[in-house]
């Protein structure tokens, strides 16, 4: 690993909290507009954070947070991994051990709020997998490498190859980010943050820490739509990221969640009717 | 190449002595020793192939080849004396044993079989099958000496054959080691046959109602099978161009003129690893003993069906037979891993998932270029170790908590410390990166998208539901349950040495796959083609820096300064006893009990299997077809 790649690793595991918690709060102050709501400051979420953060530590068991550290690394181990312009493979199979990790942590508290979540948490995991694979073949099929630094390098926008397998990443990006229709494992009752499906049974700094590790994440899964915009000016990149970001939101706000049966049956879909047949057709014309 | 014949032929000595020895301790030392004396000649073997490289042996087999007649028609015998007063519709069973025996009768005596100047070799690939053979083999035998007892005391109703049983172990063991040191193809489909009869007497090992049918199944569809070795060796005899029994000569001959045998034996190959349409045997055959299970249907005997299938790998590259095959995996392997998810018994979601990963291998062999090849043989490799981890694993939590069902497991990690984490080991070897399987994946995924890109599909959709069915059962693992429990019982010692060694391998084999890959697997591909694959092990680093992650974690404990409280979970009611209950709304008291997603309806076993197995059988039978025309 070169030195680029060394400051790229380091620039995500010191700048992303930073850049997710703003985001965040963006999206709180969007969702709050199309609700006709004011909404919080845009620095809410590291607020929220922060005062989770000095409340006392409650576990249900010992085993608990050991999950959840295991969570937050590999999402780190992922992010550097990406960031540093490493095997795009690599980081989805890392990205799912840390999926893994947050629902052994649920699975281990043994009561029905986690458990439901853990359950839905992997239904989720395997609606959106086959389409994330087909995403990284995808940009493998366009680019010829599995390396985000080679990807960078690459002469013309991966989009252009590639709407279908876009548009289907798009679908599952809803998945990930845990937006409505689609964010079953996130179900809570009483709408309120600290009873919320998977994370019910954290609580104090360990809720903070996922709240910062989801932030990780968000910034992990927007560095990918990036790749297919390559070659363009970094900001213009970024932007159409943001605007992606937004356009989640908005399916958020005007979608009510769905059932797992059609989340699976919908993603799979997608997955074979865009991702699949886009690389097929590319094959094809090659 | 006395080496080659040592490992064939000494198993039977120990199978002989048990059968003779009348005190149990006394055969208890037979058996662990000889394991042992296996384990230790086939890393003997494979230092003397690394050092000397793959050696082909002259042999003058006029007697061996009448020997292994006569015991074929022997083995016809005693399978039509098993097979009398079967149904009428399973009668086609022993008329598929007499097919064979006419065919076996009909090739001896009608003078054209082609010579074997060469019928014994051994090459990076057969030595890798031979350390699979030798050491998890060997353990598994000497994990059954404690497991065998138990099962009887647990199931008393089941007539003691014990000797037998060992007979028949090391008789298979023997067999194994025949198939991959073979370079005849006469001599394979004898030890083929062999191991096909062993299955047959294990997997009816309790003779009750059940298990003679999965017997019966298993020796059928095994049997259909082979009648596809004996269209490759018949087309030798008396169709082919350059006729020749050699394997390593009929695979050099390349797809033009090896194509109808390499048709044929792919097709036994598909029976014997359990693809679809023949999948249904190795799912049955989960009523036999656990390690019967462990040894035969998942890390040696199935691995033979693919062993071949990996070894004709160089002729299907590029074929349209290739394509079928590769097809037939690639479903297989997407299919079972939907079937798995709906398997609440546990052995039923290891042979699934031995099945679907065989269908991996399957695909790799059949795209055939070096790339998949390289993926195929650590597939072969890291699943051997993981998946009899596995079984040898649920052996004796059967055993302490009654069940196989898995929705019994629920805090093993806490009743069986110990044994939790092996499974949990066992399954991280499974599906989770930086492990074995999932390394192999990688490799296999890398190597399809350049031949293939629909078969790429095919794996990206089957990984998604292996993820489910595995995560969730370790979930169930690592749950803490409210009330203590008492999973009790002491484990043998011959059990923790199996479990043990397994447990370090699949660790192991992580940490030392670059040398591994680059001391066994590189030179059986450059072997099979002459040129080393392009794949390097550029994610190693990733992968042992993973592996690192995940050792170090358990290290915050000490760092992290925090004490934390413990508390009862969320009920949304007031918890009783610790969480194990809680009292509702209305003031009445719930016991917590939570069971895992099956979704059975969503994924039904059978429409997935009634349409796996239609499709599949029209493509294996299209593959034959295609490689005549």
């Amino acid at each position: 690993m070169d030195m680029t790649g060394v400051g790229g690793a380091l620039l995500f595991l010191i700048g992303a909290p930073f850049a997710g918690g703003l985001l965040a709060g963006a999206d709180r102050i969007v969702t709050a507009r199309m609700q006709g709501r004011i909404g919080p400051p845009l620095l809410q979420p590291f607020y929220d954070v922060g005062k989770l953060f000095q409340k006392s530590r409650l576990v249900v068991n010992p085993f608990q947070p050991f999950y959840l550290w295991g969570f937050l690394a590999f999402l780190l181990v992922a992010g550097a991994l990406f960031f540093s312009g490493g095997d795009l493979l690599l980081t989805v199979f890392a990205l799912a051990v840390a999926g893994v990790f947050l629902a052994l942590g649920a699975f281990s508290a043994n009561t029905p709020y986690s458990h439901i979540g853990a359950e839905r948490e992997l239904l989720q995991m395997m609606a959106y997998e086959p389409m994330l694979l087909i995403a990284v073949l995808g940009l493998y099929q366009s680019t010829g490498s599995f390396l985000v630094r080679d990807i960078l390098g690459s002469d013309r926008p991966p989009l252009v190859e590639l709407p279908g397998v876009f548009l289907g990443f798009l679908f599952i990006l809803t998945i990930k980010l845990r937006k409505s229709p689609f964010d079953l494992s996130t179900s809570h009752h009483g709408h309120q943050e600290v009873v919320k499906g998977i994370t019910t049974d954290y609580s104090g700094p360990d809720l903070a820490l996922i709240e910062v590790a989801h932030w990780y994440e968000n910034v992990l899964l927007l560095g990918f739509v990036c790749l297919f915009f390559v070659p363009l000016h970094p900001a213009l990149g970024i932007a159409l990221a943001i605007a992606t970001y937004l356009l989640e939101v908005f399916v958020d706000n005007t979608h009510a969640r769905l059932r797992w049966q059609h989340t699976v049956k919908l993603s799979w879909w997608t997955g074979a009717a865009l991702g699949l047949a886009n690389l097929a057709i590319l094959d094809l014309i090659r | 190449m006395e080496l080659l014949l040592f490992l064939i032929l000494f198993p039977l000595l120990p199978a002989g002595l048990i059968v003779l020895i009348p005190h149990f301790t006394t055969r208890k030392i037979v058996a662990r020793s000889s394991a042992a004396i296996m384990a230790a000649t086939s890393i003997w073997l494979a230092w003397r192939c690394l050092v000397g490289g793959p050696e082909y042996f002259h042999l003058e087999a006029g007697t061996i080849d009448a020997t292994m007649f006569g015991l074929e028609i022997l083995i016809a015998a005693y399978l039509l004396y098993r097979c009398r007063g079967l149904p009428p519709r399973r009668l086609w069973i022993p008329a598929l044993v007499v097919v064979q025996l006419l065919a076996m009768v009909g090739l001896e005596f009608g003078g054209q079989l082609p010579h074997v100047d060469r019928p014994l070799y051994a090459d990076h690939f057969s030595v890798i099958m031979a350390l699979i053979i030798g050491i998890i083999g060997s353990l598994t035998a000497v994990y059954s000496i404690g497991y065998m007892t138990e099962y009887h005391n647990h199931h008393p109703e089941i007539p003691v054959r014990r000797r037998r049983f060992f007979f028949t172990v090391f008789v298979f063991l023997s067999a194994m080691f025949g198939i991959v040191f073979s370079n005849s193809l006469s001599w394979l489909f004898f030890f083929w046959e062999v191991t096909t009869v062993c299955s047959f007497v294990l997997i009816g090992y309790a003779r009750t109602e059940e298990a003679k049918f999965s017997s019966f199944h298993a020796l059928g569809l095994n049997l259909l099978g082979g009648i596809g070795f004996l269209m490759a060796i018949g087309f030798e005899a008396y169709f082919a161009g350059e006729p020749t029994l050699d394997v390593d000569r009929l695979i050099a001959a390349g797809p033009a003129l090896a194509m109808v045998p390499a048709a044929g034996i792919a097709f036994a190959g598909l029976a014997k690893a359990a693809q679809l349409p023949f999948s249904r045997w190795l799912l049955s055959a989960m009523v036999a003993p656990t390690p019967v299970s462990a040894l035969l249907h998942s890390s040696t005997m199935v691995k033979a069906g693919v062993f071949v299938l990996v070894k004709f790998a160089p002729v299907f590259r590029g074929t349209t037979e290739g394509l079928l095959l590769a097809l037939v995996g690639g479903i297989t392997f997407l299919v079972t891993s939907l079937v798995a998810v709906s398997q609440n018994n546990a052995k039923r979601v290891l042979g699934c998932s031995t099945v679907a990963n065989l269908g991996l291998v399957g695909m790799c062999a059949g795209v055939g270029t070096p790339e998949t090849v390289w993926a195929a043989v650590l597939l072969i490799i890291f699943h051997a170790v993981a998946k009899a981890l596995l079984f040898l694993g649920v052996g004796p939590i059967e055993h302490r908590i009654g069940s196989r069902n898995i929705e019994l497991m629920e805090g093993l990690i806490t009743t069986r410390p110990a044994l939790g984490a092996i499974m949990i080991i066992g399954i991280c070897g499974m599906f989770l990166a930086p492990f074995g399987m999932l390394i192999s994946k990688y490799a296999a995924l890398k190597a399809l998208m350049d031949s293939n890109v629909l078969l790429a599909g095919l794996l990206a959709f089957g990984s998604a539901p292996t993820l489910f069915f595995w995560a969730k059962w370790m979930g169930k693992i690592v749950s803490i349950p409210h009330r203590p429990s008492d999973v009790v019982g002491p484990i043998s010692l011959d059990k923790w040495v199996a479990l043990g060694t397994l447990a370090l391998g699949t660790l192991g084999a992580c940490v030392f796959f670059p040398w591994a890959a680059r001391w066994f697997v590189e030179p059986c591909v450059r072997h099979a083609y002459g040129a080393t694959p392009g794949l390097a092990t550029g994610g190693t680093a990733v992968m042992v820096g993973m592996l690192l992650v995940l050792f170090l974690l358990p290290l915050l404990y000490v760092v992290l300064p925090v004490p934390a409280v413990r508390a009862e979970g969320y009920l949304a009611g007031i918890g009783v006893e610790r969480g194990a209950a809680f009292r509702g709304a209305m003031g009445k008291v719930h016991e917590v009990d939570m069971r895992n997603y099956y979704l059975s309806s969503f994924f039904d076993e059978h429409v997935l299997m009634r349409w796996g197995i239609r499709v599949c059988a029209a493509l294996a039978f299209a593959m034959v077809v295609v490689s005549w025309i």
